[in-house]
């Protein structure tokens, strides 16, 4: 009896269970009805079983004729930014930096994040339009990846990936994945802006995996269960030029509000953009005031890699090589499971809910390339500088995770080195643990002069800080920066109320106060002395 | 001794003392948390409890301008040097020794030839000083609207506006003190609730 009644209750549960996932999957099917006007399931031309992405994309170019022309044109294609204002030419290409150092010999396995197919040394084709990477950005089935070392392709057979490892990948299925095209979303871009610098939230701190479904808490405009917006609802594209870039940041947007009909030259992705340079209410002026001098992100991103997923702070390759004493190499976690440790890299430190540091930017940014002279002598080597100064008119305080590390550079020539790691051949640094072969092979990769000694030398890079914004009431309190040990400590040139004083003034008032209540009492007790003695 | 009553404070004067002390107190209180000498509302919640108290005090000065223009009142301010050399004995040594008040109140001259100078010293000097300060740095934001941001900078401003503070905080100690040094140390007291005060006959 009591057991009937069980399965009964057991089946009611799996019904309203059943149930409620239906609803939930009409609904999804619903949604994509409605916001797009072409079902590429009923194509024809994606009607078959494609072998490669290629051949996809000459599916996809049959009717978007112009598509991969614009992608050509970007730097998602050519990972190559000619900085107008320095003429440094920058780009994944040419920079180096302290992760996982540069793309030089590198390219099959960093071009996983390329959006094109073949990338594997110069000889790369460039103009090649079926070479255009479609699916990855317009992916909406979440099974379509493009795995390091196969230069941008996703695996077409199955495959032992990395060789060795015993890590088995299933193929895709490319026929399903091109008939459920669609818009880009967070998940794709999140592909590799998620992971990039070797896994999830590991480079930018305010963009990891937990962006994917964000809560209010974490991201208030990407809130999937609120505002829900993707990645382009800010960085509105045109054709396929995705607005917001890195290398030429918007640090104070002087091109206000943005509005239907207005022509404006300006960045779509800034906060202003949409919230105006004066954004809170008459009640709050004075935060309005804060806006001449603070940029948004300072007060309302309290703190990233808030979402669960740390973020890395330190990489110290100066100690990677350390094997067991099987001779094997070593991975060390932490109790959360980070990786703490790894032969093929070095020492690591993560961080949660870090605080950013702060500094004026006036959004000029200066790399230091591989023709840029270092010196040890001098301290920490810049990676990036951030220009900026409070007289400059067009700075702005701004948020930025400074990420330190220590990395191969030639003592001789004084230059970065740009090593060669990922491969599985008998140079690349993470199988043959040699840094020498590995830099001799990197260096003459990317045609530089290497003179045959290396040393480690301390660097610095530095990341803007604009995604994952709290809502209004997790934002900055005042005194997070008005006392004399907060936030903005470091930060010259003004005055902050609660921060500064003049002590000299503050001793002579103070001083002069405490005189005044020190004669008062003295004279009081005076008074009542002589009374005492002259009623008696 | 003969005590004589006679009404020196009028019901708006009261008034307005009171309640102008309460708000410098609580301007000193907030501002010099502001300042960051220590923390009792949060910066926040002090520099809006601040600009609230200062906009209530100007209010209240607007009033008391008024008042004082139509009832001629603001005569009692008018420095004079009579006797203020006998006023500062009597402070050193004769209120020790219960020597006469060199000075007789009357509904004319309520207040001591020292008292006229410390007040018009606070009107003509720390007034201004706090007021000014005060006004450019609550309009901070408004500085280039105003043509006035070549040539101030926030670090003055906030110079002059402590430097105003202090002068206020020393002269609120002195005057709580000299409040006391009445025909009793509460009459004067009484006088500022009451309007009566107990001259000595």
């Amino acid at each position: 009896m009591n057991n009937r009644r069980g399965c009964r209750f057991g089946a009611t549960i799996i019904g309203i269970w059943l149930t409620v996932l239906g609803l939930l999957f009409s609904g999804a099917a619903l949604a994509v009805s409605k916001t797009t006007t072409a079902d590429h399931s009923k194509f024809k031309e994606l009607q078959k079983t494609f072998a490669s992405g290629p051949e996809v994309t000459k599916a996809c170019l049959a009717c978007h004729t112009e598509a991969a022309k614009q992608v050509h044109r970007t730097k998602h294609w050519t990972w190559e930014f000619l900085n107008p204002d320095s003429s440094q030419r920058l780009g994944k290409k040419n920079v180096i930096n302290n992760f996982c150092i540069s793309v030089a010999s590198n390219y099959a396995f960093c071009t996983a994040c390329h959006v094109g197919y073949g990338w594997k040394d110069d000889n790369f084709d460039f103009k090649s339009e079926a070479n255009v990477d479609c699916l990855v950005c317009h992916d909406t089935t979440g099974k379509y990846r493009k795995l390091p070392g196969l230069a941008g392709h996703p695996a077409y057979k199955e495959m032992e990936l990395p060789p060795g490892s015993g890590k088995i990948v299933k193929p895709v299925d490319l026929t399903q994945v091109a008939q459920k095209i669609g818009k880009t979303s967070r998940d794709t871009c999140g592909g590799c802006h998620f992971f990039s610098g070797g896994g999830d939230g590991v480079k930018h701190g305010d963009l990891d995996s937990s962006l994917t479904v964000p809560d209010h808490e974490l991201d208030v405009h990407m809130d999937a269960a609120g505002l829900d917006f993707t990645c382009g609802t800010c960085h509105l594209t045109s054709a396929h030029d995705i607005p917001g870039s890195r290398y030429v940041p918007t640090a104070k947007d002087t091109e206000g509000r943005h509005l239907r009909g207005k022509v404006s030259k300006g960045n779509p992705a800034t906060c202003v953009a949409c919230h105006s340079d004066r954004p809170h209410s008459l009640k709050e002026a004075r935060l309005n005031d804060h806006a001449r001098k603070v940029a948004c992100q300072t007060c309302h991103i309290p703190t990233i890699a808030r979402g669960g997923v740390a973020t890395k702070m330190i990489w110290d390759w100066s100690t990677s090589g350390k094997m067991d004493e099987k001779g094997k190499p070593i991975v060390k976690k932490d109790e959360k499971g980070h990786v703490i440790y790894d032969s093929k890299k070095g020492d690591f430190v993560l961080g949660e809910n870090v605080e950013p540091e702060y500094q004026w930017f006036n959004g000029k940014v200066r790399f230091t390339l591989i023709t840029d002279k270092v010196d040890k002598s001098a301290g920490v080597t810049p990676i990036n500088r951030f220009d900026g100064s409070p007289d400059d008119g067009k700075s702005l305080i701004w948020p930025v995770k400074v990420f330190r590390g220590k990395q191969p550079f030639d003592p001789v020539n004084n230059t970065l080195v740009k090593p060669h790691t990922a491969g599985q051949d008998t140079t690349a640094y993470w199988t043959n643990f040699g840094w020498d072969k590995a830099i001799t092979v990197g260096m003459a990769s990317a045609k530089a002069p290497y003179s045959g000694k290396y040393d480690f030398i301390e660097t610095e890079m530095r990341w803007p800080i604009t995604h994952m914004v709290a809502p209004k009431d997790k934002a900055l309190a005042c005194i997070e920066c008005h006392r004399a040990d907060g936030r903005l400590k470091n930060i010259a040139g003004i005055y902050m109320p609660g921060r500064d004083s003049h002590g000299w003034l503050d001793l002579l008032g103070g001083g002069a106060a405490f005189f005044a209540l020190l004669g008062v009492i003295g004279h009081g007790s005076l008074r009542i002395f002589s009374n005492r003695k002259g009623g008696k | 001794m003969a005590a004589e009553r006679i009404y020196i404070f009028r019901r708006f004067e009261r008034f307005w003392h009171w309640a102008q002390a309460a708000t410098i107190i609580f301007l000193l209180l907030t501002g010099f948390e502001v300042h960051g000498a220590y923390k009792l509302f949060g910066f926040g919640t002090a520099v809006n409890l601040h600009t609230i108290a200062a906009w209530t005090l100007i209010t209240l000065w607007v009033f008391a301008v008024f008042w004082h223009l139509t009832t001629g009142e603001w005569k009692q301010y008018v420095p004079t040097l009579e006797k203020v050399g006998a006023m500062f004995n009597y402070y050193l040594t004769g209120i020790f020794t219960r020597a006469p008040h060199p000075f007789r109140q009357t509904t004319l001259r309520k207040h001591n030839p020292l008292q006229r100078l410390a007040y018009l010293f606070f009107w003509l000097v720390i007034s201004p000083v706090i007021w000014f300060s005060g006004w450019f740095y609550l309009f901070y934001g408004q500085w280039a609207e105003l043509g006035v941001a070549g040539y101030l900078s926030l670090e003055w401003v906030s110079f002059f506006h402590v430097l105003g503070a202090y002068m206020i905080l020393i002269f609120f100690i002195a005057h709580v003190y000299l409040a006391t040094t009445g025909h009793t140390p509460t009459s004067h007291i009484k006088a500022m609730i009451t309007g009566w005060e107990e001259v000595e006959d």
